[in-house]
């Protein structure tokens, strides 16, 4: 079976939505299996399983020409866009191959062809980005929305009500997406906000605002459509898509700051069960085709563990390269300099 | 043509934005204020107000801004009123302007500007009379310009809004009014090269900013002493260079390194250890530093002028080298 990834905006039916979030869930799987493998580079890897829906619900809603940052937990939302998950591994691996040769990983990761303007590893540091991006927009007619990925711990930043003030008094082409799994580390929502009815900041600030279950993809998609649609139009917004982090919040955390039952009715908010569900429900396919689906995506998914073990690291002289512009100077490394220094008779 | 630093950063504004239409200016007050200090007076009225765009007072989301905008196709200025501010920009500076290019293994630079002023001699206090430079010099990624002449105010900024990394230009706010006769249409030096602004063979001063004129004067009281120095300016911090310098302290073998900012850890400690590195068979005596106290600034003028240093202190200290 041929795997098709998505354009984004051109096709939110619930089949495609389903096989979108199962890649994500698969690709995954298999970053905890290289990290168990060791073979992953960072240290620090930060799993969206259980938050599919977010990702590809809102990238359904996307165009080719639109931007985009991400939090640390950004996989989904990248793959969800159309990346190559093979280039991805690498990348979280620290190979020459992946798509930043192996200097960003899992959370600086970017891709300006897909518009990937960064994945950020500083809560909330990616959300101004895409206020400047509105505005390059605005100014080259490209007709982009840019759109700002971040987790509910953001909303604890100052810079994201200076960035949606600004995005609102400009009617900027951006939108705000808060992944709200409810947790920021171990921090649940309501042990670090009063009001956790977070799209009501963004209308206070005259912004659109919704907040939307990320149980069901297809209502997440319609929300992003509303949300984005209306940016493109210059009233820019946020969405907030709720969802349960799954897992530990980082791969050698066991939450022991959740006990199990509150696990356990998380994990029921599983939006890859729940369209998998509806779609036999609906009778649009059997469960053996989804079977074979999945094991089709698995086998891709597999294939990026292969491909990332046998890549080279990036070489050592690569170190200085992209410090600056390629047309200045590398900065001198410190081993050149204490030869120099050191050569004096 | 005779014209102050204020006016060569305005006309070096002007200029880039009608040579380059993704030229944008942001920040607070630039536009119908006209600037804290009167540097983008006008433009709005030239260039309008989506070119010249008046924020909020949101320092960290300006500078964030500035970053996307640069990503995407845009080149813009974002002004800083103070230096003294920088802190709360510094995630976005530091964090992201300066190692975007990096961590994304090449695919993308960050041309944007950030102008900005620091320095003591309005009698501003604690938090608006700072020298912070070495809080940038310390981040790779970033460039750094420091103009101390009217000429170089308008050729360094014209060439910074060049550049495909992140500049951090820093003026000086004491410098705004000081007038010089030059001519904006003669060559100018190549970005990143020091400018040496005198010659003599007894000591070397390596200085930039406002402190070039305070280091000029001392020069002029030494001279009348008998001892003659070379001055050089550095005008940009980053890139730094040194081959500029190194010939003359090979050649002089005393320097002094003059710096408004604090001494530890600052401009002058990293331009001594280099010189002292590279050149230590030449140096008759240790590098010496002559840069601001290690405490914050006062309102007194008293004070605040005590706490930086001036042609007075440059010049005792040049002459006690050679008691
Ligand atoms: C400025 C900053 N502060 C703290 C951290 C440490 N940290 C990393 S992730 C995280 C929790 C973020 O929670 P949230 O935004 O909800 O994202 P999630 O991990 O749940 O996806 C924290 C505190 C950081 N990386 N950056
Ligand atoms: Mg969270």
């Amino acid at each position: 079976m041929t795997l098709q990834h998505p354009i984004p905006g051109s096709n939110t039916d619930l089949h495609r939505l389903y096989q979108e979030m199962r890649r994500v869930r698969s690709f995954e799987e298999r970053v905890g299996e290289l990290f168990v493998r060791g073979q992953t580079a960072g240290s620090m890897l930060h799993l969206s399983i259980g938050e599919e829906s977010a990702a590809v619900g809102v990238c359904a809603a996307m165009q080719p020409q639109d931007t985009f940052t991400t939090h640390h937990r950004g996989h989904g939302i990248f793959l969800a866009r159309g990346a190559d998950p093979a280039r991805m591994m690498a990348e979280i691996g620290g190979k020459e191959a992946g798509y930043c040769h192996g200097k960003g990983g899992s959370m600086h990761i970017a891709d300006m062809g897909l518009g990937h303007l960064g994945a950020n590893a500083i809560v909330g540091g990616g959300i101004p980005t895409v206020v400047g991006a509105g505005l390059a927009a605005r100014h080259k007619k490209t007709g982009a929305v840019s759109v700002a990925f971040f987790g509910d711990g953001a909303t604890g930043q100052g810079i994201l009500y200076e960035s949606m003030n600004m995005a609102a008094l400009w009617g900027l082409p951006v939108v705000f997406c808060c992944i709200n799994n409810q947790y920021g580390m171990g921090t649940r929502i309501d042990q670090a906000t009063a009001n956790t009815r977070l799209h009501e900041r963004a209308q206070a600030f005259g912004l659109n605002g919704e907040t939307v279950d990320g149980l069901d993809v297809e209502s997440v998609a319609a929300a992003a459509r509303r949300i984005v649609d209306a940016a493109r139009a210059g009233k820019p917004g946020f969405l907030a898509v709720d969802c349960y982090r799954f897992y530990g919040h980082a791969r050698k955390d066991k939450s022991p700051y959740r006990d199990a039952a509150e696990e356990d009715a998380g994990r029921q908010k599983d939006p890859v069960a729940h369209a998998r569900a509806r779609l036999i429900a609906a009778g649009l396919v059997t469960a053996a085709d989804l079977d074979a689906l999945d094991a089709a995506i698995d086998a891709e998914m597999d294939a990026t563990i292969d491909f990332t073990i046998a890549q080279a690291e990036p070489p050592l002289s690569s170190m200085f390269r992209d410090v600056y512009d390629p047309s200045e100077p590398e900065p001198e490394p410190v081993r050149t300099r204490l030869d120099r220094v050191l050569a004096r008779e | 043509m005779e014209m102050t630093y204020r006016d060569a950063l305005r006309q070096a504004l002007a200029d880039a934005m009608r040579d380059d239409p993704d030229v944008v200016i942001m920040g607070e007050e630039v536009g119908r204020y006209g600037g804290a200090y009167g540097v983008t007076k006008d433009l709005i009225r030239d260039f309008g107000p989506d070119r010249v765009i008046d924020t909020p007072i949101s320092e960290p989301a300006i500078v964030g801004a500035a970053v996307g905008a640069a990503m995407t196709g845009l080149r813009p200025v974002a002004e800083l009123m103070y230096v003294d501010f920088i802190g709360m920009t510094m995630d976005q500076l530091a964090n992201q302007a300066a190692k975007i290019r990096y961590m994304f293994g090449g695919q993308i630079g960050v041309p944007m500007v950030l102008r900005t002023q620091g320095g003591t001699g309005r009698s501003a206090g604690a938090q608006h009379s700072q020298s912070l430079e070495a809080y940038v010099m310390h981040t790779p990624g970033l460039r750094l310009a420091m103009p101390a002449t009217v000429a170089d105010a308008y050729h360094l900024l014209r060439q910074a809004l060049t550049k495909p990394d992140p500049v951090v230009f820093i003026e000086h706010k004491a410098l705004y009014t000081m007038k010089e006769d030059v001519d904006l249409s003669a060559p100018a030096l190549e970005w990143g090269k020091a400018a040496v602004r005198r010659t003599g063979d007894d000591l070397v001063i390596v200085t930039y900013s406002r402190q070039l004129h305070y280091a000029l004067d001392a020069a002029k009281t030494l001279s009348a002493q008998g001892i003659e120095a070379t001055v050089i300016d550095l005008r940009t911090l980053n890139p730094l260079d040194f081959e500029t310098i190194r010939p003359h302290v090979e050649r002089v073998g005393r320097v002094m390194v003059v710096s408004e900012g604090a001494m530890t850890c600052g401009v002058a400690a990293e331009l001594a250890a280099r010189i002292t590195e590279e050149c230590f068979d030449f140096l008759h005596d240790p590098v010496i530093r002559v840069a601001g106290e290690d405490i914050p600034i006062s309102v007194s003028t008293q004070l605040e002028s005590g706490s930086v240093p001036g042609p007075k202190l440059i010049a005792e200290t040049a002459g006690r080298l050679f008691a």
